[in-house]
């Protein structure tokens, strides 16, 4: 253990008002936490620089999930055992299911939130391509009110993002509108469960007369921050799957991925295997369509 | 000792000794334990490959005067850990040889602080140039051990490989490359350590082999036999990483306990255990072969170099077991074997299961996949029709005196598994299946015990004393890890004697208390020293028929009842025996010709392994283990190490690899550092043949090292038959895959729809 | 709301503790250092390994990754709480009786993760088991004898539910 207990304050307002008002008195001093499964690995190796701490366990303002008429309405401290326990969610979403069980192991989903992995920004997050594909909105929330922008437009950066210092991420808004899609969703690990993504690809499309006349593509570790493959997107959007297609899909994805060499894999073996997973994904919608 | 021998306790499935303990989670590992007014203590350490120490600057914002700290200056003997050989120092003197390597020692009450103290020392180095692989340490441009960086060389000949080359149908060659592995037991390493004038030194910990840690700090205090006492506490894992490691680490939290005066614990992070601690030895072997037309073996060249780290430790017997495994179980007249391990300026590599086996059995298993490929022919009859029988001789021209059933654990594995069946079915599956799969086999020995004559300068002691309140007590200074040996001492105590398991407890291992019964290493405690309790518990029984009236056929009751009138009259209840060489062991450590091993454990392994070709992934999905190995003591226990050696293989395989980047292990994380979870661990089906070893503790030869052999060439060579492309280097890693199976198509290049 | 002690008050294995600790201290630390409770145990500190999962309000958590704040009010069940009036756990028992446990460094976060398992799913299959238990890291026994055991546990289980469940129909 190298982080000092004593260093860091951690406090533990009991309401959503309260934390929001701290955040709005001294914005930029206090980092939110969570189910803590990445500050916490950061304290016990020495790297937490975050000196006050303030907890947002607990508050049950914002661990809910509503169903409402057009949409799944899921509270930033929803935990990832939460999400796979869902029915609602099992049945409308599957890809965030999927997602959910990809988090660590049993102790880790029971833990780790959805508005914690967003937040964390890592370009490998396990829930973001599944959000990213599902046209997901995050409501953010500060003392001054809330505001809501599309997921795809949340992370700016490398581990930077939309929220202004005195805004938390209040809950994640997902349209229900996906049952009739095409789904797909796959991770690329180094082992089965406790695994890092090298890269995930996530796709909802939906393919009408032969022709794919919606798709949405996201991959994980294959930029910067999780984001949509728009360029990829556009090769394939009014396209029949076909030997021609599937090849410009292909080309247009190696160009616009930019995954790198890291202490898991290497830009290469990502490039290759997201292409493969797109091909994949493709042969399968194909293959559907052509059953039906 | 014939196998129908009956036996009431040992063969069955007693339950572990200290096993309640455990379950409660009442064990107590050694940072669960405190000593009054204790201290923590931290390394500090080098944070380059090789340089010279140029100074070593105190930060004046810490108040060191509240704080032990020990140099190299507070050595009051010896600055070396005595192993082998005794090149590596206890601290580093005026230069560091790796990354990682011990230079400052710190105290303190708080571990806070102490960490704190510890980032305000700043070393200041000149750096010298590394060697940091193999190929590099050959070329002797750099030296950086001795005067020409090899730390031992080997040559074994037998017959004459020269002459047979041009005679040859088929001449093979092949190059085979091993990582470093990494134990990775949960427990990571820890000592506590006190210090006085009057007593000396006393450490408790978790380790392998006290007697070593306590010869380690004979130099280094310079102190008399009775001046230092060394305790196992607990020990959560060790697969041979705490065999050498813990003599450095209690020299360490000994020197600050004298210092500073307190009690002394140092317990590592899991990041420090990683970065600083041993692993395995890496390895780059090559194979050369002759076979005739029907391709029976005629020749074998094999060149073994492996990579020793920074200092000796073990590295010349993991080499000298190397030489010895690298030949396979086969029959082969001529036979040359050139062996070298190379100093780097890499974290030291040290024991670990298997001990140069799995590298050379690596090489050798799969090679001979290769040269299967090569002529044509199966790999399955090619082994079989080279396999070692009784009465032939090995490349040290060892005569197999005792019965060698290699065709009978093969005839089972493949039975089995059903090999030829799926091997069949995949082939025809791949066609049209983006996942390939594959069967492979690995057949081989496991020599048990020490080499040659390696027992008999051990000269191990050991037997039983009997306590007044009426048990039984084992007395070695071998140790239990999880592998049984509690349980199995007892078994054999209990048997031996005609008491009841729970009549027998064992002592803990305290050097104060036990005689050096040697180490627990080498799948010798069993064998060697099971047998030594077995002529203690005899010689015990007819002591107490001869002076204290012990019947022919008694009651527990009746046994220690007569022990008391033995006290009353002796003292004491005591019996010892020492060790005993089987006779005919003739070694020659020179021309490395003879017995090499007293026993050999047998197996056929059989892996069936996944090959994703949309991730590269493999996979193992289901394993299969025959393995001879003399007499099963307890069943349950002995599939337990089978097991936990193969998932351990599974992982040298496919998982397990150390990053290194300038000599400093890069992923020193559990998040890093990957090793197979509950999901990724295949079905695993064992089965036990026994033919009884004469010399073996109730028959028994060594198990725990023999199950981590196999999988490795078993896996890949199940690769070889999914794909068509061998492998010949592990860890193999997706990337590693993907890298050779560099598609025919380009990448913008998509499968036929 | 000092950072070098706050009153956490916890309820652990049944009994009400109190102690006064920073807010940030891991949980699995307060267990061992400040409770006495060294049953859990430390393997990685990065949530990795399981050997520190204890069950907190009926969840398995990893205990080095709770500050110990987020603890405060609940209630914490570790392997010390899973023996029952001097009764061995059926799943104690079955590890003893399996070959479960090795050198017993993973066992307590092992059983924490099989009760958990078992007291969610009555009648686990092998890939649920093998999921349960996923974030349990053993190095010693290749997990073949950890699952046998839990499946005998499972069967002791039922059949214990079953018997009562006869006598009460009585």
């Amino acid at each position: 253990m190298r982080g000092d207990a004593e260093a860091h304050q951690l406090i533990a307002p009991r309401s959503l008002g309260a934390v929001l008002d701290l955040l709005a008195e001294e914005p930029g001093k206090w980092t939110p936490i969570a189910g803590g499964t990445e500050i916490m690995v950061a304290h016990a190796a020495g790297r937490l620089t975050a000196k006050n701490l303030v907890s947002l366990w607990g508050i049950g303002d914002l661990r809910f999930l509503e169903v409402r008429a057009e949409s799944i309405v899921i509270g930033a401290s929803t935990t990832f055992r939460d999400i796979r326990t869902s029915a609602v969610i099992n049945n409308e979403l599957p890809l965030l299911t999927k997602a959910a069980s990809w988090i660590g192991a049993i102790a880790n989903q029971s833990r780790a939130t959805l508005g914690g992995n967003i937040v964390n920004g890592s370009p490998a997050a396990d829930s973001s391509p599944a959000l990213l594909v599902y046209d997901a909105e995050i409501e953010m929330l500060s003392a001054r009110g809330s505001r809501r922008v599309t997921y795809k437009e949340f992370h700016t950066g490398y581990k930077r993002n939309a929220l202004a210092t005195d805004e938390l991420v209040y809950a994640i808004h997902i349209p229900l509108r996906f049952k009739e899609h095409r789904l797909y969703l796959r991770k690329v690990g180094a082992r089965r469960a406790m695994a890092i993504s090298k890269v995930a690809l996530a796709a909802t499309a939906c393919v009408q007369d032969g022709i794919i006349n919606e798709i949405r593509l996201a991959g994980a570790s294959l930029a910067a921050f999780p984001t949509r493959l728009y360029r990829t997107e556009d090769a394939l959007v009014g396209q029949a799957v076909t030997q021609d297609t599937m090849r410009a899909a292909r080309v247009k994805l190696l160009a616009e991925i930019v995954p790198i060499d890291d202490i898991r894999s290497t830009a290469e073996y990502r490039s290759r295997v997201a292409v493969n997973l797109l091909e994949e994904f493709l042969i399968g919608l194909k293959r559907a369509v052509a059953a039906q | 000792m014939s196998p129908s021998e009956k036996t009431r306790i040992v063969g069955t499935p007693v339950l572990r000794k200290e096993g309640v303990d455990k379950v409660m989670g009442r064990a107590r590992y050694i940072d669960d334990i405190e000593h009054e007014g204790m201290w923590h203590g931290a390394t500090v350490r080098s944070t380059i490959p090789r340089g010279v120490i140029r100074s070593v600057d105190f930060d004046e914002r810490i108040d060191w005067s509240e704080f032990a700290i020990v140099t190299v200056a507070d050595i009051p003997g010896k600055n070396h850990i005595q192993l082998i050989f005794a090149d590596q120092p206890c601290l580093a003197d005026k230069q560091v040889n790796h990354c990682d390597e011990a230079v400052v020692l710190l105290a303190h009450p708080s571990k806070q602080r102490l960490r704190e103290a510890a980032d305000a020392i700043h070393i200041e180095y000149d750096p010298l140039p590394p060697v940091l692989t193999i190929e590099e340490s050959e070329l002797q441009d750099v030296i950086v051990w001795g005067e020409d960086n090899l730390i031992k060389s080997f040559l074994l000949e037998k017959g004459n490989v020269d002459a047979v080359w041009a005679l040859a149908a088929h001449v093979i060659e092949g190059e085979y490359r091993t990582g470093a592995q990494e134990h990775l037991y949960i427990e990571n390493n820890g000592m506590i350590a006190e210090w006085s004038a009057e007593s000396g030194v006393t450490v408790w910990g978790s380790l392998q082999c006290p007697f070593y840690v306590h010869k380690s700090l004979l130099a280094v205090f310079n102190l008399p036999e009775d001046k230092v006492r060394v305790i196992q506490t607990e020990t959560g894992g060790a697969f041979g990483g705490k065999e050498d490691y813990p003599s450095t680490l209690a020299a360490h939290a000994a020197l600050l306990a004298m210092k500073s005066g307190h009690p002394v614990k140092m317990i590592y992070d899991r990041m420090e255990d990683l970065a600083a601690t041993t692993k395995r030895h890496p390895s780059r072997i090559r194979h050369r072969t002759a076979l005739d037309l029907t391709g029976k073996l005629l020749a074998m060249d094999i060149e073994i170099a492996t990579d020793g780290g920074a200092y000796a430790t073990l590295s010349s017997t993991v080499l000298s077991r190397a030489t010895l495994h690298s030949s396979g179980p086969y029959v082969c007249p001529s036979v040359r074997v050139r062996s070298r391990a190379w100093a780097t300026n890499t974290v030291p590599y040290g024991a670990f299961r298997g001990f140069g086996a799995p590298q050379a059995i690596f090489a050798i298993e799969r090679h001979v996949d290769e040269i299967a490929a090569a002529i044509g022919m199966d790999p399955v009859e090619l082994r079989r029709s080279n396999f070692l029988h009784d009465g032939d001789t090995t490349a040290t021209e060892q005569v197999m005196r005792d019965p060698v059933i290699l065709d009978g654990l093969l005839d089972k594995a493949l039975r089995e598994s059903d090999y030829y069946a799926r091997r069949a079915r995949f082939a025809k599956e791949n066609l049209h299946n983006s996942v390939k799969r594959g069967i492979g086999i690995a057949a081989f020995y496991h020599g048990s015990g020490f080499t040659g004559s390696g027992e008999r300068y051990l000269n191990s002691l050991a037997g039983l004393d009997v306590t007044r309140d009426g048990k039984v007590r084992v007395l070695v200074a071998n140790t239990e890890f999880g592998q049984g040996t509690n349980t199995i001492l007892a078994q054999i105590a209990a048997e031996t004697i005609g008491i009841d398991y729970a009549d027998v407890v064992i002592a803990q291992p305290d050097t104060s208390i036990v005689p050096n019964s040697g180490p627990t290493v080498a799948s010798r405690t069993s064998m060697v020293v099971g047998r030594l309790i077995e002529r203690a518990g005899k010689q015990l029984v007819e002591s107490l028929r001869e002076y204290a009236e012990l019947g022919n056929e008694f009651t527990s009751e009746e046994f220690f009842a007569a022990c008391e009138r033995y006290r009353a009259m002796k003292g004491e209840v005591v019996s010892l025996c020492r060790y005993e060489a089987p006779p005919n062991i003739y070694w020659d450590d020179q021309q490395y010709r003879g017995e090499a091993y007293p026993a050999f454990a047998w197996s056929v392994q059989v892996a069936q392994v996944a090959v994703d070709t949309v991730t590269y992934s493999a996979e193992v999905e289901e394993f299969w283990s025959v393995q001879e190995v003399g007499r099963v003591l307890n069943p349950v226990l002995a599939g337990g190490q089978i097991e936990g050696g193969i998932a351990q293989g599974i992982g040298y395989a496919l998982y397990e690899k150390v990053v290194w980047q300038n000599g400093h292990m890069a992923n020193n994380q559990m998040t890093n550092y990957i090793m197979p979870t509950a999901e990724d661990v295949p079905p695993i089906h064992v089965y036990f043949e026994e033919i009884p070893f004469q010399h073996g503790a109730f028959g028994a030869k060594g198990i725990g090292e023999l199950p981590h052999d196999g999988p490795a060439p078993a896996i890949l060579n199940a690769i070889r038959d999914a794909t068509g492309v061998g492998f010949c280097s592990i860890p193999l890693l997706p990337e590693d895959i993907f890298a050779k199976l560099q598609l025919e198509r380009s990448v913008e290049e998509p499968a036929t729809v | 709301m000092s950072a070098s002690g706050t009153t956490i008050r916890i309820t652990v294995n049944g009994e009400n503790r109190e102690v006064r600790v920073p807010p940030m201290k891991r949980l699995l630390d307060v267990l061992r250092e400040d409770l006495h409770l060294t049953g859990t145990k430390e393997g990685c500190g990065e949530g990795e390994c399981g050997s520190c999962s204890v069950r907190m309000n009926g969840e398995l958590v990893n205990s080095c990754l709770v500050p110990v704040l987020q603890a405060d009010g609940a209630s914490i069940q570790t392997v010390e709480g899973l023996a029952q009036n001097g009764s061995l756990h059926s799943l104690q028992e079955a590890f003893l009786k399996c070959g479960g446990a090795q050198c017993g460094i993973c066992t307590p976060g092992m059983l924490m993760a099989a009760a958990q398992l078992l007291d969610r799913n009555a009648r686990p299959s092998l890939a649920e088991i093998r999921e349960g238990l996923a974030g349990n890291l053993c190095r010693c026994t290749g997990f073949v004898r950890i699952f046998e055991s839990v499946m005998l546990a499972a069967t002791t289980q039922i059949a214990e539910v079953q018997s009562e469940s006869a006598t009460h129909a009585r």
